[in-house]
């Protein structure tokens, strides 16, 4: 079967990038950071409890990294759909 | 050289480097006075949002906001970072492709309706206005602590060197002074932060410091201060949140989406060369700005931790915090709490005549603090400090040499000059493009716009000026205004315009109003008619908080879901946008074809 490049299907591969994403950047910061604080409390992780690590500094790492994944990601979609620029 | 001298050299210094950016970054035309060329590197363009989204309040007030709040100040933290995932992802690079000056633009293009545009450019005005009082305060304020002039004077010369450089500058100017105001409030920033974490954890990192043991004792430094401020009646600094957890995922959230709705920082991606930059640009952006975000929670656990053993000497040495020698001799204070006594920013007041400093929460609902203060003899608490006191005095609490001090005065400044100038600059461009030339002057040159921006920014910065000098009532509560207007109207509609091929205009403009109202209505039932003192209607909605105890600070993400859901209403009863515009949408979403932004049509 041949490979669907339209835009349609491009669009389509932007929507699942972008909701695995946020899936991601929503448990890690509404998620562990206060819905279920208390659980990842009970972990430590060196000196910080683990809920107040993610709540105070873990999510902002991850946002970081979750951003450049995304702007890598979508380079590769480009190139892959044939709608890169230059 | 003593402590005045160098503050004035370090500040000084600083400015005549914005200066000499200026000059050399002149706007010649409105391409670079709206967009700086469109040709900035990525990471030159993070640094400058960076700086442009950090205000006076991220750089002074944050750390000690989290000091009081504990793990619920951590709402500051995910909102005002999370919202660059949203920005990066759902409008930054489509925003880009879209390739126009400005926000109310795409708005007015996208939903092809001139009426579009001016809500947005009423929602953009309304939310950049509010938010540079704030600044403009906060100049005046840095300036009078640091160089002992009043706060007016204060105003007048940040006025004067705004001018300097956004007036002539345009967004260029503003973007290159921005990257070194940058560099100078993160350097100010993170200095101090190192030496108080080598001191009380031997981690020169205070990101793993904040995790790290408490030297001198075999307790992590967040156990000890666990320790110390729940035995003292505060409350547990690692779980107290902030309301309930509903308000505080309501509260953050409304700030990630105001954060990505708010115009001034949405513009900066209008400035990188490509779409494929854009992205990569908000990136870097949170780089530079979660340098100074995870590095605040350590400073603000460190400076209260430091606090406490301060003013009593059992915080470190072990032992009862109630015993009558372990509170230090009012004698004995150190030098800087007498300096900070004297801006009234900290008081002590002897209640039950000891001579010693007695620091708790005479409040406290923790039944056994309260017993052992009375059994103590303790008649309330003695000394109250001001948050802010946290970043400010924070050099001089870990007895840090004056160049660092001066350092800090000099990153204050920087980092309420650059917001303020980016939030004139979102100003100047609404109304010069949105207003003269999209709605009363079709038909002006590009000299003739390029002088607009130009007189409309010296407006915008007379007004801001008179606004810091005359705060109105309502300033506090101001910038909870901004992002809920921006989380309410701009971020919704924009991200409809984008998401949804078949968004129409009635839709956009319903949605967009519903929004707003909803939630002026919700902040004016808690704080008054446009902040008119005594014109507040709480018994009207029930009380306050009374949506599910939500404060009005977290409202904007109640206000963005009604926008969604009344645009989905009207669209679905209303005739589907032109084929053109769908067309439009479609080319949105590509990066190919992308060109250089221009504010033609």
């Amino acid at each position: 079967m041949k490979e669907d490049l339209s835009s349609h299907a491009y669009w389509k591969a932007t929507l699942g990038l972008l909701t695995k994403i946020m899936i991601i950047w929503f448990l890690v910061s509404f998620g562990a950071g206060i819905l279920f604080v208390d659980l990842f409390n009970k972990i430590q992780l060196g000196g910080y409890p683990l809920g107040f690590w993610f709540a105070h500094q873990g999510s902002i790492y991850i946002f970081i990294v979750l951003i450049f994944y995304y702007a890598k990601k979508m380079n590769d979609l480009d190139r892959q759909f044939d709608v890169h620029e230059d | 050289m003593d402590l005045q001298t160098t503050i004035y050299l370090f500040v000084g210094l600083s400015f005549a480097l914005y200066i000499g950016i200026a000059v050399w970054a002149r706007a010649g035309s409105t391409s670079e006075f709206y967009a700086a060329g469109g040709n900035v590197h990525p990471v030159m363009n993070g640094m400058a949002t960076a700086a442009d989204w950090m205000s006076a309040a991220s750089f002074i007030s944050m750390a000690g906001l989290i000091a009081n709040m504990g793990y619920g100040g951590g709402l500051f933290l995910m909102g005002w970072t999370g919202g660059y995932v949203l920005l990066a992802m759902l409008l930054a690079p489509y925003l880009r492709k879209f390739g126009k000056f400005t926000v109310p633009q795409f708005i007015g293009d996208r939903f092809y309706s001139k009426s579009a545009s001016t809500v947005a450019v009423v929602c953009l005005l309304t939310a950049s206005l509010t938010y540079i009082i704030g600044q403009m305060t906060g100049v005046g304020v840095a300036f009078s602590r640091f160089l002992g002039v009043s706060s007016e004077v204060g105003i007048y010369v940040g006025m004067a060197i705004v001018f300097a450089y956004a007036v002539f500058g345009g967004m260029k100017g503003i973007t290159y002074t921005q990257v070194a105001q940058y560099i100078v409030l993160i350097v100010a920033y993170t200095v101090p932060a190192v030496f108080i974490s080598l001191q009380l954890t031997g981690n020169a990192i205070p990101q793993l410091g904040l995790g790290s043991g408490f030297s001198g004792t075999d307790m992590t430094l967040l156990a000890k201060l666990d320790l110390v401020v729940t035995d003292l009646g505060f409350g547990q600094y690692t779980t107290t949140t902030a309301g309930s957890t509903l308000n505080m995922f309501m509260y953050t959230l409304s700030l990630m989406i105001g954060t990505a709705g708010l115009p001034h920082v949405i513009m900066r991606f209008f400035t990188v060369p490509s779409v494929k930059d854009a992205r990569s640009s908000a990136g870097w952006a949170l780089v530079f700005i979660a340098i100074l975000y995870t590095t605040a929670p350590a400073v603000a656990a460190m400076a209260k931790l430091n606090l406490h053993a301060t003013v009593n000497t059992a915080v470190k040495a072990g032992g009862d915090l109630y015993a009558p020698e372990a509170s230090i001799k009012n004698e004995d204070r150190p030098d800087w709490m007498k300096r900070w006594e004297k801006t009234g920013l900290l008081k002590f007041e002897d209640k039950n005549g000891d001579g010693r400093i007695q620091y708790y929460n005479d409040a406290s609902k923790n039944a056994a603090a309260t017993a052992k203060a009375a059994a103590a003899g303790w008649k309330g608490n003695e000394l109250t400090v001001n948050p802010d006191i946290i970043v400010l005095a924070n050099p001089e609490i870990a007895l840090l040499p004056n160049w660092v001090i001066a350092l800090v005065a000099a990153g204050g400044l920087a980092a309420a000059l650059s917001t303020a100038a980016g939030l004139l600059m979102a100003i100047s461009s609404a109304v010069s493009h949105d207003l003269v030339k999209n709605i009363f002057i079709p038909g002006i040159s590009e000299k003739g716009e390029l002088m607009a921006g130009k007189i409309s920014m010296a407006v915008a910065i007379v007004v801001a000026g008179y606004l810091g000098l005359n705060p109105p009532g309502f300033a506090a509560g101001t910038v909870a205004l901004a992002f809920g207007i921006a989380a309410s109207s701009l971020f919704p509609a924009i991200m409809m315009g984008i998401f949804s091929k078949k968004m129409n205009k009635e839709g956009a403009i319903a949605g967009m109003l519903a929004g707003l109202f909803i939630t002026l209505f919700y902040v004016f039932a808690h704080k008054g008619i446009f902040f008119i003192k005594g014109t507040d209607f709480l018994p009207m909605i029930g009380g306050a908080n009374s949506f599910f105890g939500i404060t009005p600070e977290a409202f904007g993400a109640v206000g963005a879901m009604v926008n969604f859901v009344v645009a989905f209403l009207v669209d679905k009863v209303t005739k589907e946008p032109p084929a053109h515009i769908q067309a439009m949408v479609e080319a949105v979403r590509i990066p190919r074809g992308s060109s250089a932004v221009t504010g033609g049509h």
